[in-house]
C-alpha cells in the first residue's frame, strides 16, 4: 500500500550516492510526518540540486535529515532559500562551513517564526563573512573566514539566548573587533572569549542581575534585615542543566539573567527566589546530610523548602501569587511508574500541595501529610527536625520499586525560585583537614600585575564609535598608591617658582570668598536699608504709592569647588624639551606642586592622581592625593617620585577619577586633565577609536555634572582636543612656561 | 496683643514613651530651655504641644529656614501712614508674654543668627532689642524650645557650639512595632491589622536608611496612609501615595518599598 507514492518519490530523487539511497527511505518517512506531498517534491528537487553542487553526499545526508522539520516551520519556500544559500556557500571559500550551516537550521528553526526571519539570520551570515574576509589588493582573497565554523557550531546556543537582533550584534562586534586576530576571532566565536560571555549578556533578553542588584540588596535589607552580599553565576553557557541559586554561609548567588515565567517579570523572579532563600536564612536549621539518603534529602528538602515558603508567606501575603505562578509541577499522570522514577514528580506535587490548599494532589497519601503538616505549622513556625522526621515517613510510605530505575522523570519537577538547599545540609568531611595545595609550577609563566597597595581592580565600558555602543567592561583599570620619594624635592622646586608663588598668593588673596553680599531691595529682609525707607517715606507723605522693598539682606559667597588633577603618565613624558633641557615630566611635577600648592591655599577640595596604560586589560590609575587627605608630606614625596611609561587610555581614567568625584558634595565639580598628546594605547589600532571614547566620556560626566578640562602640552593638538572638549582645553605652546599656566587656568575656571 | 490665641484648648494625642515629660516638666520648673532631638514625624512638636497643653501656657511656633534672620525672630520696623511701627517677633511676644517660643528644624537657620537667643537663653533671661532701645526681661513663665533632626544635618548644618550648651536636650526616636502601631489606630481610627502592617512598611523602609532614603518612613506618614484608607482608598495605594511617593525621587527606592507594599499587604 505504502510502496507505490514510495516509488514516486524514489522516481524524483535523481541522487546517485549509495550512502544517501540508503539513507532515502528513514528520512522520506521521516519527511512524511512533517510535510504534505507538494512540500516532499521540493524537499527532493532541493536534495537532488545539493547533489549537484560537487561537495559530496555528507551535505546531502545533513539535508535530508534535518530539512522536514525546517520546512515545516518556515514554510515550503524556505527550502528554496536554503539551498541557495548552500550552493553560494559552496562557491566560496567557506564551503566548510556548509555542513554546520545545514545542522545549525536545526535549533534556528525552533527559534525563528517564518522565512522573513530566516532571510535575516543569512543576511547576518552574509554580513559577517564581508567584515571577516581578508582582502589583498582589493579583492577577496581565497582565505576563509576564521570564525565561521565555529559561529555556526556555537549557533545552538547563541540562538536559545538571543533574538535575531541580538545575534546580528552579536556577529557585528564579533567580527569588527577581532578582524585582525584570527585566533581571538576563534576564541570570540566558540564563546570562550570572556568578552564573548559579556556581550551575550548585554544581547540577551531578560532582567539582569547588573541592573537589578541595587534593587535586591534593598530588598534583601529591608524585608530580610540580612546584608550577605550577592553575586551573580553565568547561566550562558550551561546547556544542559540550569545551575540553580544557592545561599551559603554569608553569600547569596544568583544567576546573572532572569527572563520573564508565567508572568513574572524578571525582577520578581529575582525577588521571589530571594524571599525563599532569606526564609531558610530565617527558619532553617542544619541538618546532617550523611544521615539520610539522598532521595530521602529530596523528600525532606521538599517538605523543608514548603514550611519557609509557607512562613514567608505568613509574613507577607504578596509573595503568594509569586510562588503559586512559578511553582510549577507535572500534571496527574505525567509519568509511567513502571518506566521511570517518578519520585521527583512526587516531591513536586507534595510540594505544591502542602503550600497551596487548593491544589488537589488526587492522592491520599498527600492528603494526609498535608494534614500532619497543617497541624505542625497551626500557628507555629514547627522546624527542620520536624520536616525531616516528616519526610522520612512520607518517603517510607510512598517508596516504589522503580524508584531506583536509573531514569527519573524531571520533566517541571524543578521550583525555579528555589535554591539547592545547601544551606541546612551538610556533609561530614572526614579529608577536609588532609587537603594539600599544590603548588602551581607554571604560575611564573602568568603575566604578573603587581598588586601591592592595590585596589580591587574595576571594569568600565569603552565606547564604541563605529557600532554607537559601548563595549561592556572593556577595560581593567588597577588602582594603588603612587610610591613615594623625597619630599625636599617638591619643596625646591617650590623655591625656584618663589617669584611666581607671590604672583598667585595675590591672586589667591582677590579669589578667596567675600564673606557676605549684600542684597538690596528686598520687601523681607533683615535689615532696614534707610535710604530706601526714607525715599519710601516721602513717597507716601506725597500720596504716593511707596516701594515697599525697603529691606536688605546678606547672604554669604563662598567656593564650594571639589578638583580633581588627573595627570598623564605616559612614556612621552620622558621626553626632553630643547628650550629647557628639562623633561615634559619634569614640568609636570613643577606644575602640579604649584597648582596642588594654589589649590591648598584657596581651600578647594582636591584629588590628584597619575595614570597611564598598557592594553585594554591594564589601565594604571596612580593615587597621589585623596580629597580627605591633607597636602603635606606624603603627598609631596609621591609628587616627587612620578615616573612615565606605557600608553594614554584616557577615557577609562577619567571615568575611575570620575567615581571619586561624583561621590564628592560640592556644586561644582570639575576635572581637570593634564597631557602631552592624544588618547592612545598600543592595542588600539584605529586611532580615533580612542579619541572618540574620551569624547564620549566627557558628555559622560558633563551630564553628571562633573566639568572636564583638558591642558595639553602637544602644540598640534588643535586637531583632535576640540573634538573631544569641545572648547573646554588649553594648550600650553611653551611648555616652559606650564608651571606659571596651569594655577592661571584653575583660578580662570574657578573664578 | 492678645497671648491668648497661642494657647492650645484640646488635648493633643500624645502616646507617652518614658518618662519624658516628667523631664520636661522638671525643666520647665527650672527655667531652663530644651531642646528635643530625633527623626522627622517622630513626634517632637507633638510632645512640646502636648506639653504646653499640659502646663497651660501658650506657644509660639517658629519654623525655621535658611533666610531667617535675627529680626524675623526679635521683630523689626514696619512703614505705617505715621512713619514707622515697631512690631514685635515671635521670640520677643514669647519672652514679653511669658510663651513657650518653640523654634522648629532650628539647624536650618544659619548658625551666626540664632546667636540673638543667647541672652533668652542663660541666667539673664533678658533680649535687647538694640534698633529700638528696649531691653525685655523675660516673663517668668517664658521657655525657649528647640527641635532638630541629628539625621540629616551635613557638615554645613549644626549648632555652634556656643548655642548647643545652653540646652537640656531629650532624645525621640520612632516608637516600637507594637505602640507606633496603637498610636496609628488612635490617631487615624484605623483596625489594628491594617496599623501592624503599616509599621511593617515603615520598618522595612527604615532599614533602607542610608542606602538611598535619607529618612525613614515616619509615624506621620503612617498616620496619613491610615486617613487615606479610611477615605476607602486601598491600602496598597494609600500606602504608595502617603508613604513611598513623598520621601523618595529614587526610581529604584521606589520600586522596592512599592514591592515591600504588596508583599506586606498581599
Amino acid at each position: 500500500m505504502e510502496t507505490e507514492p514510495l516509488n514516486k518519490y524514489q522516481q524524483r530523487f535523481k541522487c546517485k550516492f549509495p550512502d544517501a539511497l540508503e539513507a532515502f527511505e528513514p528520512c522520506l518517512k521521516n519527511a512524511q510526518k512533517y510535510l504534505n506531498d507538494i512540500a516532499i517534491f521540493a524537499y527532493l528537487d532541493g536534495a537532488n540540486f545539493l547533489c549537484s553542487i560537487g561537495q559530496g553526499v555528507h551535505p546531502v545526508l545533513v539535508y535530508l535529515k534535518i530539512i522536514p522539520e525546517v520546512a515545516q516551520q518556515l514554510g515550503t519556500d524556505s527550502i528554496k532559500i536554503i539551498t541557495d544559500y548552500s550552493y553560494k556557500l559552496a562557491r566560496s571559500p567557506n564551503k566548510k562551513a556548509l555542513i554546520p550551516f545545514l545542522q545549525s537550521l536545526k535549533t534556528v528553526c525552533r527559534r525563528i517564526k517564518n522565512k522573513d526571519d530566516l532571510q535575516h539570520y543569512l543576511i547576518a551570515l552574509d554580513e559577517f563573512v564581508e567584515k571577516t574576509q581578508t582582502v589583498i589588493h582589493g579583492h577577496n582573497s581565497l582565505y576563509e573566514s576564521s570564525g565561521m565554523v565555529p559561529l555556526l557550531q556555537a549557533m545552538p546556543q547563541l540562538i536559545s539566548k538571543l533574538s535575531i537582533k541580538g545575534l546580528r550584534n552579536f556577529i557585528d562586534y564579533g567580527a569588527r573587533n577581532y578582524v585582525d586576530a584570527p585566533d581571538q576571532q576563534i576564541d570570540y566565536f566558540s564563546l570562550k572569549s570572556h568578552d564573548a560571555k559579556s556581550i551575550i549578556n548585554r544581547e540577551r533578553e531578560g532582567t539582569s542581575f547588573k541592573n537589578s542588584e541595587h534593587k535586591l540588596n534593598m530588598a534583601k535589607e529591608s524585608l530580610w534585615d540580612c546584608d550577605y552580599p550577592m553575586t551573580a553565576f553565568s547561566t550562558s553557557f550551561d546547556q544542559v542543566r540550569e545551575p540553580l541559586p544557592y545561599l551559603e554561609e554569608e553569600l547569596i548567588a544568583v544567576p546573572d539573567v532572569y527572563e520573564d515565567k508565567n508572568g513574572i517579570s524578571g525582577i520578581n523572579r529575582y525577588r521571589t527566589m530571594l524571599a525563599h532563600m532569606m526564609s531558610h536564612r530565617k527558619w532553617s536549621s542544619k541538618l546532617m546530610a550523611d544521615n539520610y539518603a539522598p532521595q530521602m534529602q529530596l523528600i525532606i528538602s521538599a517538605f523543608e523548602d514548603a514550611r519557609v515558603d509557607r512562613l514567608a508567606m505568613r509574613q507577607y501575603p504578596g509573595l503568594t501569587k509569586y510562588f503559586f505562578a512559578l511553582h510549577t509541577y507535572p500534571e496527574k499522570g505525567a509519568c509511567d511508574a513502571m518506566k521511570v522514577s517518578t519520585i521527583r514528580y512526587r516531591a513536586t506535587r507534595l510540594s505544591r500541595a502542602l503550600i497551596d490548599k487548593n491544589f488537589n494532589p488526587e492522592d491520599e497519601l498527600i492528603e494526609e501529610f498535608r494534614k500532619k503538616f497543617n497541624q505542625l505549622l497551626n500557628n507555629k513556625p514547627s522546624s527542620t527536625q520536624e520536616m525531616a522526621k516528616l519526610g522520612t515517613q512520607y518517603f517510607i510510605q510512598s517508596r516504589l520499586d522503580s524508584d531506583s530505575l536509573p531514569e527519573i522523570y524531571f520533566d517541571n519537577t524543578e521550583v525555579s525560585y528555589r535554591d539547592d538547599n545547601r544551606y541546612f545540609w551538610f556533609h561530614y568531611e572526614e579529608y577536609d583537614e588532609a587537603d594539600e595545595i599544590v603548588p602551581n609550577e607554571y604560575q611564573n609563566e602568568e603575566r604578573i600585575i603587581d598588586t601591592a597597595d592595590s585596589l580591587p581592580p574595576r571594569f568600565y565600558d569603552e565606547w564604541d564609535y563605529i557600532s554607537q555602543s559601548y563595549r561592556p567592561d572593556w577595560t581593567t583599570v588597577y588602582e594603588r598608591l603612587h610610591p613615594s620619594g623625597d619630599a625636599n624635592k617638591i619643596d625646591k622646586l617650590m623655591q625656584k617658582h618663589d617669584e611666581l608663588a607671590k604672583k598667585l598668593k595675590r591672586m589667591i588673596e582677590m579669589l578667596k570668598p567675600q564673606n557676605k553680599k549684600r542684597i538690596r531691595f528686598q520687601e523681607e529682609g533683615s535689615e532696614l536699608d534707610l535710604d530706601i525707607a526714607l525715599r519710601s517715606l516721602i513717597d507716601l507723605k506725597n500720596g504716593q504709592v511707596p516701594d515697599l522693598r525697603i529691606n536688605y539682606s546678606n547672604t554669604t559667597d563662598s567656593r564650594n569647588i571639589a578638583v580633581m588633577l588627573l595627570v598623564d603618565s605616559s612614556e612621552s613624558l620622558n621626553q626632553i624639551n630643547a628650550e629647557t633641557g628639562q623633561s615634559l615630566l619634569e614640568l609636570s611635577q613643577e606644575a602640579l606642586a604649584i597648582t596642588a600648592w594654589t589649590i591648598d591655599k584657596l581651600g578647594d577640595k582636591f584629588a590628584i592622581a597619575g595614570f597611564n596604560s598598557n592594553t585594554r586589560s591594564e589601565v594604571r590609575y596612580q593615587h597621589i592625593k585623596g580629597f580627605s587627605e591633607q597636602y603635606g608630606e606624603t603627598v609631596k614625596a609621591r609628587i616627587a617620585q612620578m615616573q612615565a611609561s606605557y600608553s594614554t587610555r584616557m577615557g577609562s581614567a577619567m571615568r575611575h577619577a570620575a567615581h571619586y568625584l561624583s561621590a564628592q558634595q560640592a556644586e561644582k565639580k570639575l576635572l581637570l586633565v593634564l597631557t602631552d598628546g592624544e588618547p592612545a594605547d598600543i592595542d588600539a589600532k584605529d586611532p580615533k577609536s580612542l579619541i572618540k571614547d574620551t569624547k564620549k566620556c566627557v558628555e559622560e560626566l558633563n551630564s553628571q555634572g562633573i566639568f572636564s578640562y583638558c591642558i595639553t602640552l602637544d602644540k598640534n593638538a588643535d586637531d583632535y582636543v576640540s573634538d573631544i572638549f569641545n572648547n573646554q582645553y588649553t594648550i600650553i605652546d611653551h611648555v616652559n612656561k606650564l608651571p606659571e599656566q596651569l594655577p592661571k587656568v584653575f583660578m580662570q575656571l574657578t573664578r | 496683643m492678645d497671648i491668648k490665641q497661642y494657647k492650645i484648648d484640646k488635648e493633643p494625642y500624645y502616646q507617652q514613651l518614658a518618662n519624658e515629660v516628667e523631664l520636661y516638666n522638671a525643666a520647665y520648673n527650672a527655667k531652663l530651655p530644651m531642646m528635643v532631638k530625633g527623626p522627622t514625624g517622630c513626634g517632637k512638636s507633638r510632645f512640646v504641644e502636648y506639653m504646653a497643653w499640659k502646663l497651660g501656657k501658650p506657644i509660639i511656633t517658629v519654623s525655621c529656614n535658611e533666610d531667617i534672620t535675627a529680626s524675623d525672630l526679635v521683630g523689626r520696623f514696619l512703614l505705617d501712614a505715621n512713619g514707622t511701627r515697631w512690631v514685635d517677633g515671635p521670640l520677643t511676644m514669647a519672652a514679653r508674654y511669658g510663651a513657650i517660643c518653640y523654634l522648629d528644624e532650628i539647624v536650618e537657620a544659619r548658625q551666626d543668627t540664632m546667636v540673638v537667643i543667647h541672652s533668652l537663653t542663660d541666667h539673664r533671661r533678658e533680649l535687647s532689642l538694640d534698633k529700638k532701645g528696649e531691653l525685655i526681661k523675660a516673663h517668668a513663665d517664658f521657655q525657649l524650645v528647640i527641635s532638630y533632626n541629628p539625621g540629616y544635618q551635613s557638615l554645613m548644618k549644626d549648632l555652634k557650639q556656643s548655642t548647643k550648651q545652653r540646652f537640656c536636650g531629650l532624645d525621640f526616636d520612632y516608637a516600637d512595632a507594637e505602640i507606633e502601631s496603637k498610636i496609628i489606630q488612635k490617631e487615624a481610627n484605623i483596625t489594628a491589622d491594617v496599623a501592624d502592617k503599616l509599621v511593617k512598611v515603615g520598618q522595612a523602609a527604615r532599614k533602607l536608611k542610608g542606602h538611598g532614603l535619607d529618612e525613614g518612613i515616619s509615624t506621620r506618614l503612617m498616620v496619613y496612609a491610615a486617613q487615606l484608607i479610611n477615605q476607602g482608598i486601598t491600602p496598597i495605594q494609600a500606602s504608595k501615595m502617603a508613604m513611598v511617593r513623598p520621601i523618595t525621587d529614587d526610581e529604584d527606592v521606589r520600586e522596592s518599598l512599592d514591592n515591600a507594599i504588596e508583599l506586606i499587604f498581599g
